[in-house]
């Protein structure tokens, strides 16, 4: 699913240009180094097709709706990691300002979502190493089968959390993810199926065509400071973001101490060993249940505080006016027919 | 999703209207990019329970659309097919969110259906300035004006490759769909298997192309980079358009013009 910029707030969208922006820098640098020529009119061409194949629907059939190809894994098959994620942002920026398709300040979240994870994470990490280096048919359809479903999973992921992180929808993390995670599981299914068949079949026709892929790269060849320095950025994503909205609700142990014993914690000792350390503790801990200060962490739409439209008849009647005034001029400035 | 036919049409018809000739039209496409830019910004940043603060917004469509002879029907119609996402998440903003904020007399407004309005009006501003950038600034131009504005020359070739043989691979998997659709008897498109055979074959022959056009262009002295023929000069015209309109956006963001001019008129009324 494409992000929409109205339900994006500039903090969140801004950071995902960033990591996009980064992302294609670092995918045209290594393109370039390449020096495959063959490669540009290779990438625009499988661009179009991609975006041909995506407007081809099919049924699908226990459901009675239709669905079509994502094709980030695919094109990372055909074209190795930088060239396909090149190609799908170059895919969703022609949808974006074409089609609407996901708005301009959207499209950083939208070509991380649907390339960066197809690419970089579900191509190399999974589709490879089950493929091996001999592939066969089912080895192939499994291996695709696992990456898109994963691949589609985390892009639905991240949807959630970019939505829920700008504040702007009111719908609540778990709600949207119960949501959106089996939804994006059924899409990763058929998008297996459908991958691996057109893998086969290219494999079964020109099979020169995945093996220059294959041996581009032998996986050996990733530096671990590079995944490592992934898997930290996306801690300290999700530490920073997601335990923003972490529950307060009791978590399950304490839950049930406070329905048994009808307090919160279970009472300490106040002497001995027990009490010593437990002084310690609290003098050591700088971060004493987990926050900094007494103040919380609250989103400011806090419900119940005062509102900036107190003066509602008047905020009404002037925002009818500006539309008036908008529109009209818009009538005002469009010329007349013009005589040739 | 579309239909393929119906959607290069569309897409044909916006890139037709990007060829007129009006003063906008004229203008060197960074400006018209990074006011666009500045525009949705302005928007986005905006509070969750603004809605009357976004209503001066819509003078930058409403103008723009005028002075570049923009058809508004289409781009409204346009702008209307791809709200459903922002519509699907949005609606549960009244349902989550059922504090009161607003009062008018005895009826009660939630701050639900304050967010929800919002995210609406938000999507058809945001929607609506993109497809009018490409409207009155084209394609190709855009591509041109990122590529001076930073981004990477690989970047660029692609963007402009992939809008040259767009048209030509949708009509071809236009032709290959109605093919199967004629055969499949009215049922809608024979399953998975049929599809992909189809996408298969599509793809090998778009790989056979490929190979075709890399070679082509080798012949004619092809070397891995595109230089553009055209320059436009980012002049005073250019900038003050981009001051102007960038002014005025901050403005209608710091100020609520809506609640000034409303205060303004009932105070005269009153």
């Amino acid at each position: 699913m494409h992000m929409a910029d109205a339900l994006l707030s500039p903090a969140v969208g801004g950071t995902m240009w960033a990591a996009s922006a980064g992302a294609i820098i670092y995918c045209s640098r290594k393109l370039r180094k390449e020096m495959d020529t063959g490669k540009a009119p290779l990438m625009g061409v499988l661009g179009a097709f991609l975006f041909a194949a995506q407007m081809i629907n099919f049924t699908i059939p226990a459901t009675g709706s239709s669905g079509h190809l994502g094709g980030g894994l695919l094109l990372a098959v055909l074209l190795g990691p930088a060239a396909a994620f090149i190609t799908i942002a170059s895919v969703l920026v022609v949808q974006a300002l074409f089609f609407a398709d996901g708005g301009l300040l959207a499209l950083g979240c939208n070509i991380f979502n649907l390339g960066f994870f197809p690419a970089f994470l579900a191509y190399p990490f999974i589709y490879k190493p089950l493929v091996g280096s001999a592939p066969s048919k089912t080895r192939i359809a499994v291996a695709a089968m696992v990456a898109a479903i994963v691949g589609l999973q985390l892009g639905a992921f991240s949807v959630v959390l970019e939505t829920v992180a700008s504040g702007i929808s009111s719908l609540p993390f778990a709600t949207f993810v119960s949501l959106m995670q089996p939804i994006h599981l059924a899409i990763g299914v058929v998008e297996g199926l459908v991958t691996g068949a057109v893998v086969s079949f290219v494999y079964q026709a020109r099979p020169e065509i995945i093996q220059s892929v294959q041996e581009a790269r032998p996986l050996g060849a990733t530096p671990s400071r590079n995944v490592l320095a992934a898997f930290l950025a996306a801690a300290l994503l999700i530490g920073g973001f997601v335990s923003w909205f972490a529950s307060e609700n009791p978590d399950g142990l304490e839950w049930a101490i406070a329905r048994v014993t009808g307090g919160e914690e279970s009472a300490e000792p106040q002497v001995g060993l027990h009490a010593r350390l437990a002084a310690l503790q609290e003098s050591v801990a700088f971060l004493p249940g987990y926050t900094f200060k007494k103040s919380e962490h609250q989103p400011e739409n806090v419900a119940g505080q005062e509102s900036p439209l107190g003066t509602s008849v008047a905020g009404i009647v002037g925002g009818l006016l500006t539309l008036a005034i908008a529109f009209l001029s818009g009538i005002l400035l469009r010329k007349k027919d013009r005589m040739a | 999703m579309a239909s393929i036919g119906g959607a290069v049409k569309d897409f044909r018809q916006l890139d037709l209207l990007a060829t007129g000739d009006t003063g906008v039209h004229r203008l060197d496409a960074r400006a018209k990019v990074l006011v666009t830019l500045v525009f949705i910004l302005a928007v986005v940043s905006l509070g969750k329970y603004e809605l009357a603060a976004l209503f001066p917004f819509f003078l930058y469509p409403a103008v723009l659309m005028a002075l570049g002879d923009l058809p508004v029907r289409h781009i409204a119609r346009k702008v209307v097919v791809v709200l459903p996402f922002a519509l699907m998440v949005g609606m549960f903003n009244p349902v989550f969110d059922q504090t009161v904020l607003v009062r008018l007399g005895p009826l009660g407004i939630s701050g639900g259906w304050l967010s929800f309005a919002s995210i609406l009006v938000r999507a058809t501003l945001t929607v609506g300035a993109a497809l009018i950038l490409v409207g009155i600034t084209g394609f190709p131009a855009i591509c041109q004006a990122l590529d001076q504005l930073g981004m990477p020359r690989i970047f660029t070739v692609q963007l402009l490759f992939l809008y040259r043989y767009l048209f030509v691979l949708s009509e071809e998997g236009g032709r290959t769909a109605r093919a199967r659709e004629l055969r499949a008897f009215g049922k809608k498109g024979l399953g998975w298997r049929s599809y992909g055979s189809l996408v298969s074959h599509l793809l090998l022959r778009t790989w056979l192309r490929a190979e075709r056009i890399h070679l082509a262009m080798l012949a004619r002295g092809f070397a891995g980079e595109f230089h553009p023929r055209r320059t436009t000069r980012f002049g005073g015209r250019e900038f003050l358009f981009f001051a102007g309109w960038s002014g005025l956006f901050l403005f209608f963001r710091l100020v609520n013009v809506s609640q000034l001019l409303g205060t303004i008129v009932t105070g005269v009324l009153g």
